[in-house]
């Protein structure tokens, strides 16, 4: 099946879940990511149970924050 | 060295003071040449945190930011923040959630509004280093 991945379509088996994605696509800090497919954003709790399909479109997105009420 | 025209320095610049008291946040992007990055675009992002001590990006406005960056063959170069109150260097939560160390992270002292100051950092674990930043006419 085809999934395209960061706006790249590439060639994936059948039953591909989240997390699979995931190792597969060497991301790195996997704790620290959000994913959307079709835009829908997924549970980081059900990555190992939500199979990927032919045609999704998934974006791997990046937690980005900070504060500056422990500044030294 | 990074670099950032006049014009977009006053965007973040106009963006975290119409924040206040909260900080306020976005992404920046451009293109790298021999080392140096040139920001071509930043973008405004809302922090969904509404506080003036901390800042989470709307991940839908990241994946819309994000998109809109490939669309326009523009890489991604980092983020911006302010700090409403605060010095423009990294605090340990800043440090803490940095997670790119080939990244860009600008931070926005308003301590003095009338003369805000903007530093870039490269955050590799506990260490940050000051980027040269250049603020281009």
């Amino acid at each position: 099946m085809k999934i395209t991945v960061a706006g790249e379509t590439k060639d994936f088996n059948e039953g591909l879940t989240i997390a699979e994605l995931i190792k597969q696509e060497n991301v790195e800090n996997p704790d620290y990511i959000t994913v959307s497919v079709n835009d829908e954003f997924a549970d980081n709790e059900n990555f190992s149970s939500i199979e990927l399909h032919d045609g999704d479109v998934v974006e791997f997105l990046y937690f980005m924050g900070g504060g500056s009420y422990d500044i030294l | 060295m990074i670099i950032i025209s006049k014009d977009d320095f006053y965007k973040i610049v106009d963006r975290a003071l119409s924040e206040l008291p909260n900080e306020a946040c976005g992404l920046i992007a451009g293109r790298i040449e021999e080392n140096n990055k040139i920001i071509e675009k930043v973008y405004l992002l809302n922090n969904i945190d509404k506080s003036n001590e901390h800042f989470s990006l709307d991940p839908k406005e990241q994946l819309a930011a994000v998109r809109d960056m490939r669309e326009q063959g523009l890489s991604p170069l980092g983020n911006w923040h302010s700090h409403p109150s605060s010095p423009s260097r990294p605090s340990e939560e800043d440090k803490r959630l940095a997670y790119d160390k080939t990244a860009s992270y600008l931070i926005l002292s308003l301590m003095d509004k009338d003369k805000p100051v903007l530093n870039s950092f490269h955050i590799d674990g506990d260490k940050a280093e000051l980027e040269e930043l250049v603020i281009k006419e």
